[in-house]
């Protein structure tokens, strides 16, 4: 009995030290910060736009990505196709992608000299621009969209079909059908799901970074980067951390009330079979093949170009696939040892612990990888030269990036197992050994798995907090992406873009299959 | 005995290391890129100072002062190259620069004493465009047509900043309004000149900023006559870049020598065709053929560098301010 009160107690000392860990490393960042900044009369009118631009493309983009997934699916849901599952798969890929790699796809596509405009212009019409706001929503939708069908078309297939096969047998018509079965589904959907991709817009730094096109397209974060690399101002760069925290924070806040949306990914194979499938046949086949189209061709064209220029790859890309590659395991690693020891710590305790590391998990999502490098760049700043530091610190933000993710897979996975094995262990009264290693372990490794895949393509993509610390010396494969964006070698960035989608597919695929091959269930 | 071999060899090879002194230049991305200046100067310096030179692009030119005020005098890098005179006031004030004894007879329009920088080029910004183009003659008609333009930014480029201040020099208090009447112009805002001027390249717009002397790139190294600058009516502001030696290096005697190099016709003779600027240096050969003559003085807008630097807060505001619309 004392053996368990001390395991107890053990459990808890090591996930709150965890937790203190994170809460402090997000805290002493963000006091780091405010106790650097000359508060926000250092900010002009310039920073103020900044902070409007970025709300405003947040809801722009969130709202877009969320009404157009609405008939998208629709449209999976009650239509059946060859390759709709390949597709279903498909629109997952875009959250494990990497952000630049998508830009350059959407360049190919969208940009001046890209398909479209080369079309328009054999018309005599204007050429598209994509550089600037409409750049940044265009990626934006194009990266989240697919997130919010997924959301939504859960929803739909959870809905039980007889609900539709009564309704039709008492003759209602569709709009009643919609009123009555789906509206409510919806109304319980989209604000999460809104909420969600609003919050991923708020942070997103590459983007704006890539396409912004100048002053009218500059989100906080870019503002941030700007202040640091381009004006020295740290005062300033302190001061906009702040309020890109506060914005965060507040939607977070939002967050705790109205759910964020799951995505696990069951179900979706199913179709309901309803009446009005022949009658929709043509829109809805309209919203599938553009959807498709916007995701296939920007990829397409990337893994094409890239592939036919592989072997004009520069020598420098061994190196910095090779720092990429540290950078993910050091930082799966963390992010993994984390949320392994909350989800073990809290996975049995009451109601409240679990809301904690809920929130916890939010307050991941919504602290920003630049609020917090600035933060740690100030920290560093006194004692040492901060880009000497650029691989651990990148690893270390990268891992609490991931740790939603993480924990939102690990957590109910834990929380199952104790619900369905503790009476067997406190029957047998097991030892702690047995039932981590014997019990808890075996059944996770699936889960953990995902997670750690997870992990590992989201460190692997990222290009944030790199890209504030970073010397000309060193480069993950984003930045190298990017740089040579920038140098506009388009044909070397796509043939990196290959290099850097196989390696994090592969990472994540080890990671993945390793976990599924050792499950137990 | 495998450690032992293992630290000997670990000995030998930093002893070996440290026999060869190392300089290291940061400079700007196109300078050391390999159709750039760098390979050749690089080649040509090493060939004489027993040592290695370490060329690092740090970000286009006005990047590089914020590097090196991000990097204190902690830095690793005993030269700074690649600055300008908009940015040479500013860069002084922060102390982390030490005067330099380099002497030349520069052909710099103005004439040249500054104890902390060394000039290595300079030349006139202009917007380069395609001959079939009919240009604008100025900025007021450049913001009143169709024309697609792609600029730098004045934060992170020097001819960001040289716009900057060109359309100052040329319209003073009537600066911020030429922005808002030009803003609908602008395709996008780089961080550095390559990166417009390949945009420009690959088609995304009708004109680049950049110099009077980049069509003679095209012309001599390429065969290709298609290429050709607008010449405004406001005249050209000008550009003088320099090198520095920073106080916090280590490589004292080699830095010095390194910019006496900087200002020999062994540098000088490499920059007309490579870094496609007026050599600082009157070359003993004169310029290449193709090469654009010299503007008349009338022609020629510039700033004092203190006076640059009281501009550059409030010409920055304007910049944003009009841009962000």
């Amino acid at each position: 009995m004392a053996g368990g009160v001390i395991a107890l107690v053990i459990r808890i000392i090591g996930g709150g030290a965890v937790l203190v860990v994170l809460l402090a490393f997000s805290f002493s960042t963000v006091l780091a910060v405010a106790l650097h900044g000359d508060g926000l009369g250092a900010l002009g009118s310039y920073d103020w736009q900044a902070v409007r631009f970025t709300i405003w493309q947040a809801l722009a983009s969130a709202g877009l990505s969320v009404s157009i997934a609405v008939p998208v699916a629709r449209a999976l849901a009650r239509q059946d196709f060859k390759g709709r599952s390949l597709l279903i798969t498909l629109l997952g890929a875009p959250f494990i992608l990497p952000v630049i790699v998508g830009v350059l796809g959407l360049l190919a596509v969208f940009g001046r000299a890209g398909w479209i405009s080369q079309g328009l212009d054999l018309f005599g019409l204007d050429r598209l621009s994509i550089y600037g706001p409409a750049g940044i929503i265009l990626a934006h939708v194009f990266f989240n969209l697919p997130l919010a069908t997924r959301f939504i078309l859960q929803g739909w297939t959870s809905i039980p079909a007889d609900r539709f096969r009564v309704a039709d047998s008492l003759g209602a018509q569709p709009w009643t059908q919609f009123q009555l079965i789906e509206w409510p589904m919806l109304r319980a959907l989209l604000p999460g799901a809104f909420l969600l991709i609003f919050l991923l817009c708020l942070t997103s730094f590459a983007v704006a970074l890539a396409v912004g096109g100048g002053p009218r397209g500059t989100t906080i974060e870019l503002a941030i980067y700007q202040s640091f690399r381009l004006d020295f101002d740290l005062g300033r760069a302190s001061s906009l951390a702040l309020i890109q925290f506060v914005i965060c924070g507040t939607v977070a806040a939002l967050a705790i009330l109205i759910p964020l949306p799951r995505n696990d990914g069951h179900g979706l194979d199913f179709i309901h079979t309803r009446q009005d499938v022949q009658s929709n046949r043509i829109i809805d086949f309209g919203f599938i093949g553009i959807t498709a189209a916007f995701l296939i061709f920007p990829l397409a064209s990337i893994v094409i170009r890239g592939a036919i220029h592989l072997p004009e790859l520069p020598n420098a890309v061994f190196a910095a696939a090779w720092t990429s590659l540290w950078i993910a395991l050091i930082s799966t690693s963390l992010c993994i040892g984390m949320a392994l020891s909350l989800a073990l710590s809290f996975a049995r305790t009451g109601q409240t612990t679990q809301k904690l590391v809920e929130v916890v998990g939010i307050l991941g999502l919504a602290t920003s990888p630049l609020v917090v490098g600035t933060g740690l760049f100030l920290m560093i700043f006194p004692f040492a030269q901060p880009m000497s530091l650029a691989v651990p610190v990148t690893a270390m933000v990268n891992a609490m990036m991931a740790l939603p993710f993480a924990l939102r897979v690990l957590f109910p996975a834990i929380r199952d197992t104790y619900v369905d094995y503790i009476h067997l262990r406190d029957s047998l009264m097991m030892s702690s050994g047995t039932w981590l290693w014997k019990i808890i372990l075996p059944r996770l490794s699936k889960p953990l798995g995902l997670a750690a895949g997870l992990a590992a393509a989201l460190s692997m993509g990222d290009l944030g907090v790199i890209a504030l610390f970073a010397d000309p010396d060193l480069q993950t494969l984003p930045l190298m992406l990017y740089r040579l964006m920038g140098a506009y070698r388009m044909d070397q960035a796509a043939a990196v873009a290959v290099v850097l989608v196989a390696q994090s597919l592969a990472l994540f695929w080890i990671f993945d299959r390793g976990g599924r091959r050792h499950a137990t269930s | 005995m495998n450690n032992i071999t293992l630290f000997a060899g670990l000995f030998l090879a930093s002893a070996a290391v440290a026999d060869t002194p190392v300089l290291t230049v940061y400079t700007y991305d196109s300078f050391i890129s390999d159709w750039g200046p760098g390979p050749a100067v690089e080649a040509a310096f090493e060939a004489t100072c027993g040592c290695d030179l370490q060329m690092v692009g740090a970000g286009d030119g006005a990047a590089l002062l914020a590097r090196i005020r991000l990097e204190g005098s902690r830095s690793e890098a005993d030269i700074v190259m690649g600055l300008d005179t908009n940015l040479t006031h500013a860069a002084s004030e922060t102390g982390l620069f030490t005067s330099i004894s380099t002497a030349a007879d520069y052909t710099v329009p103005g004439g040249w004493n500054n104890p902390l920088f060394a000039p290595f080029d300079w030349g006139y910004f202009a917007f380069i465009h395609n001959t079939d183009l009919e240009s604008p003659k100025n900025f007021r008609e450049l913001a009143a047509s169709n024309l697609k333009i792609i600029i730098q930014d004045p934060r992170s480029s020097t001819p960001g900043l040289g716009l900057l201040m060109w359309v100052k020099a040329a319209y003073g208090l009537e600066a911020a309004s030429l922005w808002a009447e030009l803003a609908d112009n602008i395709v996008t805002v780089t961080a550095g000149w390559s990166e417009a001027y390949g945009m420009f390249l690959e088609g995304e717009a009708d004109m680049v900023l950049s110099y009077t002397t980049s069509p003679a790139y095209h012309l001599i190294s390429e065969g290709d006559a298609s290429k050709k600058y607008a010449t405004f009516d406001e005249g050209h502001y000008m550009q003088i870049e320099v090198a520095g030696k920073l106080a916090s290096t280590d490589q004292n005697a080699l830095a010095d020598q390194f910019l006496d190099f900087m200002v020999s016709d062994a540098f000088q003779d490499i920059i007309p065709t490579t870094n496609w600027m007026f050599p600082a240096v009157a070359p003993a050969a004169g310029l290449p053929n193709g090469f654009p003559k010299a503007l008349p003085d009338s022609q020629s807008l510039i700033f004092s560098s203190s006076k640059a630097t009281a501009i550059r807060t409030g010409a920055l505001k304007e910049w944003q301010a009009a841009l962000s619309r």
